[in-house]
């Protein structure tokens, strides 16, 4: 077995970042995600990569924006009001086809809220969060390991289909320490990127890295082939997990954080007889509406877990097409729920729906 | 015997600014000098939201469009992806510059970011249709100053080059106007010399160039190059505001 | 079997390397392992407190809002996490510097002078590990090959003179008998 050391979220994901090639981080502080760009500060110096703290968010993402036309893997990372602060560049990122990775260690909001873990900025994530029609792809992570898998994961996909990526985790997800093995991902992909503003070396045509259309007809065209693109990410690149769905009539949904305490909460459940089982979005967008589809026919409720007011319940509404009755189960402001208030639900919800 | 031609490092396509409109004058100079230190083939420019918007259409080089005010920043990026090799240049007007991206304009210089910036500075927001610019002089009516620019109200003029020489990060500022023929040869030599020093890894350099918005200025273009001479040049004296360099010089030697 | 620590104190009491301490003995004994830190300004000068799970099976919940155990190191962190213990948990006190005795009788109580005995064994910032080295003991877990395997994970290789301190203050704690 590969040798584990014990890391932090937002250690594990700044080094899986180098590890994924990554030699440009742009930054600013902000709690609770600042161990990352500390880990960069330290690091980046002795690899021959780029480590600036920049005087806001929004340089953060522009100088992202610079490097990415570039043709190199770059990244950020921020909490909640500082991911508000860099929509602008995320936008531009999206309507110029750039690649990067964004990171979001969620905190409560709106406005300056609080500091510790919330997932209340979903919407934000999957929905847009800058002006304009787009998507990220947005991963969610449930462990440090995974925090890690899906950082060099992400710097993948955004390559792959030229889109900025986010990774949403939260405050828990960022400072907790878990054993992590990163032995096994020195094989690293690399893509070809003829776009790049990266020098014409007068042997080719200028390239230009723009967002600006002012022709309608084209800026039209210029959408839909971007949504034709995103057809296909959702069609190939949907990730979630099951568990104990075979026989379940009762199903959680939840990612991240929440889906580790529903999960504790569920076998808890079992213990008692109870049928309820779990499906974890590891995509949030696109979301995997499949296994809730299928599902939602033979089920007797969801159960949405969140960290937000409720915000995925949507999707999971939508996924289901009303073939089974949802509802929320939640903390928000930087409250978790506990794994036995979660089982308190899931044996009242057992009452309702068997009597 | 070939005795004009356009510079390699501009496209031979007609260009979106108005009569009278200096932009094109400046363009050329600095596509001149892209060609004189050829470049060209290493050279990534950045172009701001504002009137010159699209010159990522007229320039032969790599282009990239920023957001409004983010120039700097997003050529920070491109020079540090690539310090060794990627020349940078950024061309932005007044409301880019000295209003939306100030905090990018004033950091970039206050890290000494390797960079050459191109600033147009006509007093006015001409893309929009004419609106109240940073660097609007007092009295001076707008769209949004209908009355006459007042201080009282809407402060005072943003002095960059000023400005930006208290910093101790700067290499090199410099004032420029492009009015008349004296003055373009100058505006040619200070931007030249704001890409040698990128060449030679001294660092931040930005050029001021003093420009006319005949259209939005309600002028001329011939009224509008006397308006640079009568109310802009007095108001923002041409000249060398900071050269680190020269004065290290004249100082070892003296 | 899932072991829920909670660790607390004051900030620079070490309370987040006790944690960091018995989440790495967890880990060489083979278990699934979570640390995770109170953050935010409270650990700039007020109470500090980690949570640290130890299972068999992949941990759900990284979060110990009720533990089995509860690791306090003074007075105020007592009166904060008292009531939270599991009944039949067990709490263990820095005596020294927690004067009152638990009101609970549910639970299993140490009383464990550790600052006094780390200050009389000339270790004044060890304290924390003399109360782990009692929890070992008491839990029956005080393997000195693990505890050894852990210890070097922790004690970075810069410091590793701390080593043997270290691992001095948690066979006084195993051996105190109070």
């Amino acid at each position: 077995m590969a040798d584990k050391v014990l890391m932090k979220g937002n250690e594990a994901i700044a080094e899986a970042a180098i590890i994924a090639g990554c030699r440009h981080y742009f930054g600013y502080p902000i709690t609770p995600q600042t161990e990352v760009a500390a880990y960069m500060a330290k690091k980046m110096p002795k690899i021959g990569g780029t480590f600036l703290q920049a005087e806001s968010e929004i340089a953060a993402i522009s100088m992202v924006y610079g490097v990415s036309s570039a043709g190199y893997r770059v990244m950020t990372s921020s909490s909640s009001p500082g991911i508000s602060l860099k929509q602008e560049g995320i936008s531009y990122l999206a309507g110029s086809d750039l690649p990067a990775l964004i990171v979001n260690v969620q905190r409560g909001g709106p406005g300056l809220g609080g500091i510790q873990p919330s997932q209340s900025d979903y919407f934000q994530a999957t929905k847009g969060g800058g002006h304009g029609d787009y998507h990220l792809i947005v991963l969610a992570p449930a462990s440090v390991q995974e925090m890690a898998e899906l950082t060099i994961k992400g710097f993948d996909l955004a390559d792959k289909y030229r889109m900025p990526t986010m990774l949403l985790a939260d405050g828990t997800m960022g400072q907790m320490m878990e054993p992590v093995s990163l032995d096994e991902y020195s094989d690293i992909k690399t893509f070809d990127k003829p776009w790049a503003t990266n020098g014409t070396k007068m042997n080719r045509e200028h390239n230009i890295t723009n967002s600006l259309s002012l022709v309608p007809e084209e800026l039209e065209q210029l959408n839909i082939a971007r949504y034709e693109r995103y057809k296909i990410v959702e069609e190939n690149e949907t990730m979630y997990e099951e568990y104990y769905m075979d026989d379940a009539e009762i199903c959680i949904a939840a990612f991240g954080i929440a889906a580790r305490v529903s999960l504790h909460a569920v076998e808890k459940a079992r213990k008692e007889g109870i049928k309820v089982g779990m499906i974890r979005p590891i995509t949030l967008w696109p979301f995997p509406s499949a296994p809730f589809k299928k599902a939602a026919p033979h089920l007797k409720h969801i159960m949405s877990v969140e960290l937000s007011m409720g915000q995925m319940i949507e999707d999971v509404k939508l996924a289901c097409e009303c073939c089974c009755p949802v509802t929320l189960c939640n903390r928000v402001g930087g409250m978790i729920p506990d794994p036995l208030q979660v089982l308190e639900r899931i044996k009242e919800v057992n009452k309702e729906v068997n009597g | 015997m070939v005795v004009f031609e356009k510079p390699h490092a501009l496209i031979d396509v007609p260009l979106h600014y108005c009569p009278g409109c200096t932009h094109g004058i400046v363009h050329r100079l600095v596509a001149e000098v892209i060609d004189e230190l050829g470049i060209e083939g290493q050279t990534i420019g950045i172009a701001p939201v504002g009137c010159s918007v699209m010159a990522y259409n007229y320039f032969n080089c790599d282009m990239i469009e920023a957001a409004h005010g983010r120039a700097p920043a997003v050529a920070t990026g491109v020079k540090r992806a690539d310090p060794d090799n990627n020349i940078v240049f950024t061309y932005q007007g007044d409301g880019d510059l000295a209003s939306i991206g100030t905090a990018e304009t004033v950091h970039a210089a206050a890290r000494n970011e390797n960079i050459t910036i191109i600033f147009i500075n006509n007093a006015i927001y001409g893309m929009t249709g004419g609106q109240m610019a940073p660097t609007s002089l007092p009295g001076q009516i707008t769209q949004t100053s209908p009355y006459g620019r007042d201080p009282k109200l809407c402060g005072y003029p943003i002095k960059v080059c000023e400005m930006l020489s208290e910093l101790d990060g700067p290499e090199y500022l410099e004032r420029v106007a492009v009015n008349n023929v004296k003055n373009v040869r100058n505006a040619k030599k200070a931007i030249k010399k704001a890409f040698q020093n990128q060449i030679d890894k001294k660092g931040f350099s930005l050029v001021e160039v003093i420009s006319t918005c005949p259209t939005n200025w309600g002028l001329t273009p011939k009224k509008a190059l006397e308006w640079v001479d009568e109310k802009m040049i007095p108001y923002y004296p041409l000249g060398v505001y900071k050269d680190r360099s020269a004065a290290q010089d004249e100082k070892e030697e003296g | 079997m899932t072991s829920q620590f909670l660790f607390s104190g004051f900030g620079g009491q070490g309370i987040l390397f006790a944690g960091k301490f018995m989440s790495y003995k967890g880990m060489t004994d083979g278990k699934n392992v979570s640390w995770l830190p109170s953050y935010g300004p409270e650990m700039r000068g007020g109470t500090a407190s980690c949570s640290v799970v130890v299972r068999d099976k992949p941990i759900g919940s990284p979060i110990v809002a009720f533990p089995d155990t509860l690791i306090a190191m003074n007075l105020p962190s007592l009166d904060k996490f008292e009531d939270s213990v599991q009944e039949g948990g067990t709490i263990f006190i820095d005596s020294t510097l927690v004067e009152r005795k638990v009101k609970r009788d549910d639970v299993n109580v140490y009383y464990i002078p550790a600052t006094k005995l780390a200050n009389d064994n000339g270790m004044p910032t060890l304290a924390n590990m003399i109360i782990v080295g009692k929890i070992l003991k008491v839990r029956n877990e005080f393997n000195e090959e693990s505890i050894k395997a852990a210890l070097g994970k922790v004690v970075s290789a810069k410091h590793a003179d701390l080593f043997d301190v270290n691992l001095k203050a948690l066979q006084i704690g195993a051996s105190y008998e109070g």
